[in-house]
């Protein structure tokens, strides 16, 4: 499955680094640490998180993430969003919390 | 140049976590006791007991660095201080502008007093202070320094509520006056950790919450005289100030 399929089918917001929304998933990870991402995270991984640092940019580039999906309808500050057009790495929304988005997502890449 | 021995991070009973015997008066007395020359006053969230604390300290001659250790957004603990009251009660302002107003649960978390010079109780703190203000590490850091305070990310080396822990690595474009290591943290890999910032100056403290704490861990200031501006030059290692590791 592709990012952008993932936003269809749950219909998720589209912040920023649309240049990635062709990036396959192979998976998720739901964790607020980045110290915690940057150990365990695998590439091709969908992140799902409320952190809106620009840091959540270098980690998930570093681990070559698929995406990241705020939740809670937060919002990316200003440098994280410059960041994902950088980086070239989609940043999804929600208006879910982390452990509804996160069992949708499981749901959807089980199938 | 003179040497004066300093321990930058200490709580008071304001401190929900800071021993009920954390009173301004106990702090100086065992801050004399060490042989401390300067201390740095950090409650969590909180200024309100750095004026007394200091009138009590420079007294008895002990300088004192009034400030607090800031939870940010991203839950990052980070030490700020200020020259002056004006400033500092711009901070508190701020603070209070952006601590969420979740209250504190005495049983849970420890009582948040302000006492006066007596000991008396004078306020008690009614939101939980170690709530983490709505503001991120950038937004606070460029706080402080609108006030000429000192920017100081604490205790780096610990897996929890460090810059480290929460943001992965340290954002290179922060401005950062100098790092925080804990009483019994090793500094060795810490050069790795702290990356573009490694020439920054890295201080260690005690952090202390209970009396016995205070001074157990310190670090040496060389510089001419015990103001605001010569530890700023110390940290960054100016004029041939500096920073010496205990």
């Amino acid at each position: 499955m592709t990012v952008n399929e993932l936003v269809k089918q749950l219909r998720l917001q589209v912040f920023g680094g649309e240049q990635g929304l062709s990036n396959e998933i192979t998976g998720g990870y739901t964790s607020d640490l980045l110290s915690d991402v940057m150990g365990h995270a695998d590439s091709g991984k969908v992140w799902i998180t409320l952190q809106t640092h620009k840091n959540v940019l270098g980690v998930a580039s570093l681990k070559e993430l698929a995406a990241v999906i705020l939740i809670k309808n937060l919002q990316p500050d200003n440098d994280m969003l410059n960041q994902a057009q950088q980086e070239g790495i989609p940043i999804l929304g929600t208006g879910k919390a982390a452990f509804e988005i996160s069992g949708e997502l499981y749901n959807l890449l089980k199938k | 140049m003179n040497s004066y021995k300093a321990d930058l991070h200490i709580h008071t009973v304001l401190s929900p976590c800071g021993d009920l015997d954390m009173s301004p008066k106990t702090i100086v007395d065992k801050a004399l006791a060490k042989g401390l020359d300067i201390i740095g006053i950090t409650d969590h969230n909180s200024t309100k007991h750095c004026k007394l604390i200091k009138q009590i300290a420079e007294k008895e001659g002990v300088f004192t660095l009034m400030g607090a250790e800031v939870t940010t957004k991203e839950e990052v603990h980070c030490l700020a201080f200020f020259e002056n009251f004006n400033q500092l009660d711009d901070f508190q302002k701020y603070i209070e502008t952006f601590l969420p107003p979740i209250e504190n649960d005495v049983d849970k978390f420890g009582y948040q007093a302000v006492v006066d010079e007596n000991e008396d109780i004078i306020e008690l703190e009614k939101y939980l202070l170690l709530s983490g203000l709505n503001q991120s590490i950038d937004e606070v850091e460029q706080k402080v320094h609108s006030l000429n305070g000192l920017f100081i990310p604490a205790h780096i080396d610990r897996p929890s509520f460090s810059i480290s822990s929460q943001l992965g690595f340290i954002p290179f474009d922060l401005n950062i006056d100098a790092f925080e290591v804990s009483a019994k943290g090793k500094i060795e890999h810490l050069k790795e950790v702290i990356n573009v910032h490694k020439d920054k100056c890295i201080i260690r403290t005690s952090d202390a919450h209970y009396p016995n704490q205070i001074g157990e861990a310190y670090c040496s200031f060389i510089m001419q005289h015990r103001t605001f501006e010569e530890i700023r030059m110390a940290l960054k290692k100016e004029n041939g100030r500096t920073v010496i590791l205990s």
